[in-house]
């Protein structure tokens, strides 16, 4: 088996010598090392875009919009994953965001899923039929198992989801009442004795 | 009175770097600090007569087990080599997670003699490989096969039996990735499984000549002598690969220096030192002096560093004996300020270390900090402006802003990975090609190329929009944005100018692990001892934290 170590620093070999510069190669080696660790087939998406990058033509992107469409040539994730990592702060404020037509998409999807650790956000990512739910960068939720390369994706939809508890204020408050009986009631006695700070702040 | 840390423009000089020598901090001593409680023992012992075969050793405590796993091989004279280029050893070492099984040790017989192209696992943490020093190994065997001792004398010039030409770890050919073992207390200074390879294999030199000399003369031989044992360490030899590893591991670098730099600033803070303290400073000093009078070298820059060394340290000696009185207030400071004016750059390096001694308070609680979470200090801090990037580049760089890179000289050399040896190699660039396929080590002349770039954009602009027309220069603004969290971080030097000496880049990292007697064999690579006068394993319970002055040779 491959160590993440490995992972990292041949993916970003690799990524410099398709030409990309070396800070983009250094995201790459991170992202792949993410993918690998969350048990997404990061290498084998990146080995055959690589194979494709020289003779196909990828759609570069800069400023990330609301709707983002390039009909005829698709997104290069790479390129598409850095920015929206740059722009983050920015980005954050749309709620939503939608791709058509991103080239690799699985290679775009660790840079959303830092952006998640950065924000502080949960990030909901959709990539065709295939969702992932994208908490902090600690874990990767998917309502598929995927092994296989997906060379591409009309619609990628991200939304970027408000922190908020997913239970009822009721259920929390049931919740909270079974863990008071670990809680001691005080006797005078107690309230006199026990506690290390002084009865009174007046002094 | 406050001190504060000394300028990293100072301190993170190469020529500053390249004379840091071992100290408390170090990690060989940090390592038999931490273990000298956990249980040594020789699990299995099965060489032939001739000394090749198989060997486990291990420390354990609680539920955990390191195993060093040794394979010893018969090898030719003439397939013996220092270069990390060599496909045979005399021995190979990997320390295995555990207790080996015997599927786990016909596994690592198959892979750890191949070194680089075996394949190791995830209950692996570190791999080693050594040579024996030929004229040493044969005479001591020789010697105790005939009841007798080794000649000091021979003994004393090389200081090992054995030296490694790599210790590898953290993910390297399948070996256990940093974060399976991050957690783990008993490492929390870096490289402590590399420490304890070396150290083990230390012990592994010592119970072969044993056996061989044993096998060759059973009714005759003795033992190595126990003091001559801890006055031997075990070699290495270092090359460039060391080189990049300081530059790729900014938050790394940082968090040793920065150790070292708090220690002594809390030292010289020291208003009034005991007696105790002195007196053990100045023992330190002067039984040091027996490890530089027996540090042979070749090496002419290395005899004039030593010459230098023992001049300054003699009078540094007569002006504490004649001069100096330590009851005053803040003496380490007054001797600090002292060798600053008096001293070249190895001497007052040197008195740093010695400096330490005696201070167990500040220097434990600095060990534990000297790792790093690398991974946390990865993003870009993307909604800052240009405005403050160019503030950290004019705070933190102030000396790089002043190469001139349109100079010839000092752009001469490059930096690559030779694809025959996946290795790291420098060349000059106006001389050899291959320069397209540089790797990105040369800091300075980047950060200056970024400085220019910056100084034509709007100070308001965010980092996340200049980087979409500047990501050539990605790799420098990330490494930018850490010096202003981690002054120590960056070598305030140009690493591709003419004057560069690499070797300045692996003494400093070798001074970090403890190693002794440095002996540059060129410009581009040392030799080194380690473990000279540490206490055996069994011994370790009673240690003696300042067991490095103790050598005899």
């Amino acid at each position: 088996m491959r160590t993440l170590s490995e992972i990292d620093m041949t993916s970003k070999r690799a990524c410099k010598a398709m030409g990309f510069p070396w800070g983009i190669a250094e995201e790459v080696g991170k992202n792949m090392r993410i993918l690998e660790m969350f048990g997404l087939p990061g290498i084998r998406n990146l080995n055959q875009y690589f194979k494709n990058y020289k003779n196909q033509h990828f759609q570069i992107i800069s400023l990330i919009a609301k709707s983002n469409v390039s009909p005829k040539i698709p997104y290069c994730p790479i390129v598409l994953g850095t920015n929206f990592l740059d722009q983050i702060s920015i980005l954050e404020e749309l709620n939503e965001i939608k791709f058509n037509n991103v080239a690799y998409p699985l290679i775009f999807l660790p840079f959303v899923s830092r952006a998640s650790e950065i924000i502080g956000k949960k990030i909901h990512l959709k990539l065709d039929e295939n969702n992932f739910l994208l908490c902090f960068n600690n874990y990767i939720y998917s309502n598929n198992s995927i092994s296989n390369i997906i060379d591409n994706c009309k619609n990628l939809d991200i939304k970027f989801i408000e922190n908020q508890d997913s239970f009822t204020e009721n259920e929390w408050n049931e919740l909270y009442q079974l863990s008071e009986n670990t809680f001691l009631e005080e006797t005078d006695s107690l309230k006199q004795t026990a506690a290390g700070a002084g009865l009174s702040d007046n002094d | 009175m406050k001190i504060n840390l000394r300028d990293p423009n100072i301190v993170m000089k190469l020529s500053k770097l390249g004379s840091f020598h071992q100290s408390k901090l170090s990690f060989l001593r940090s390592f038999l600090k931490e273990f000298k409680d956990w249980k040594y023992s020789r699990d299995l012992f099965e060489l032939d007569e001739n000394g090749y075969g198989r060997a486990v050793y291990s420390f354990k405590k609680d539920n955990r087990t390191y195993s060093m796993v040794c394979f010893a091989n018969q090898l030719n004279d003439d397939e013996r080599s220092d270069r990390v280029i060599a496909t045979k050893w005399d021995a190979a070492f990997v320390l295995h997670d555990g207790t080996p099984t015997k599927k786990d040790l016909d596994r690592l017989n198959e892979n750890v003699p191949k070194q680089e192209i075996g394949r190791l696992s995830y209950k692996e943490l570190t791999l080693s490989r050594a040579n024996k020093s030929v004229r040493v190994f044969d005479h001591v065997v020789d010697s105790l096969a005939n009841g007798k001792q080794p000649d000091k004398n021979i003994l004393s010039k090389v200081g090992y039996l054995y030296r490694t030409t790599a210790v590898y770890g953290s993910g390297k050919f399948g070996l256990a990735d940093r974060f399976r073992i991050k957690n783990r207390k008993e490492i929390y200074g870096p490289f402590r499984l590399e420490m304890m390879l070396v150290y083990l294999i230390r012990q592994f030199t010592f119970d072969q000549v044993n056996h061989i000399a044993k096998c060759n003369n059973p009714r005759k031989s003795v033992e190595l002598d126990k003091d001559i044992c801890r006055n031997l360490g075990i070699g290495n030899s270092t090359g460039l690969g060391m080189a990049p590893f300081i530059i790729n591991h900014p938050t790394l670098l940082n968090n040793w220096i920065l150790a070292r730099e708090t220690a002594l600033k809390k030292i010289r803070e020291i208003k009034e030192v005991k007696i105790r303290d002195s007196k053990n400073f100045f023992k330190c000093l002067k039984k040091s002096i027996k490890n530089i009078t027996s540090w042979h070298t070749d090496s002419e820059f290395q005899q004039k560093k030593i010459k230098e060394l023992l001049n300054d340290l003699n009078k540094f000696i007569l002006f504490l004996e004649k001069e100096f009185n330590f009851d005053q207030d803040y003496p380490f400071n007054a001797i600090y300020l002292w060798s600053e004016n008096n001293l070249c750059d190895e001497s007052i390096e040197y008195i740093v270390s010695m400096m330490m001694e005696p201070y167990d308070d500040i220097i434990t609680p600095l060990i534990n900090q000297m790792s790093s979470e690398e991974e946390k200090y990865f993003n870009i801090p993307t909604s800052k402006t240009v405005n403050d990037l160019k503030n950290i580049l004019e705070n933190k760089y102030t000396n790089i802003l002043k190469i001139d890179f349109s100079k010839k000289e000092s752009n001469q050399n490059f930096w690559f990975i030779s694809k025959n040896k996946l290795e790291p190699r420098v060349a000059n660039r106006y001389i050899e090609d291959g320069s397209n396929l540089e790797e990105p080590l040369a800091i300075a002349r980047d950060i200056k190329k970024l400085y220019e770039r910056l100084s034509n954009q709007k100070n308001i602009l965010l980092i996340g929009k200049f980087l979409i027309e500047n990501n050539d220069l990605r790799h420098i603004v990330r490494r930018a944005f850490l010096i202003e969290k981690f002054p120590y971080s960056e070598i305030q030097d140009n690493t591709i100018g003419s004057n560069l000496i690499p070797i300045d880049m692996l003494r400093l990292k070798l001074s970090f692990f403890g190693a002794l007697k440095f002996d540059p064999k060129s410009d581009k690579w040392l030799r080194i001892c380690m473990f000279q006068g540490a206490p055996l394993p069994t011994e370790l319970k009673n240690i003696d934290d300042q067991w490095i002055y103790n050598s005899l040779n």
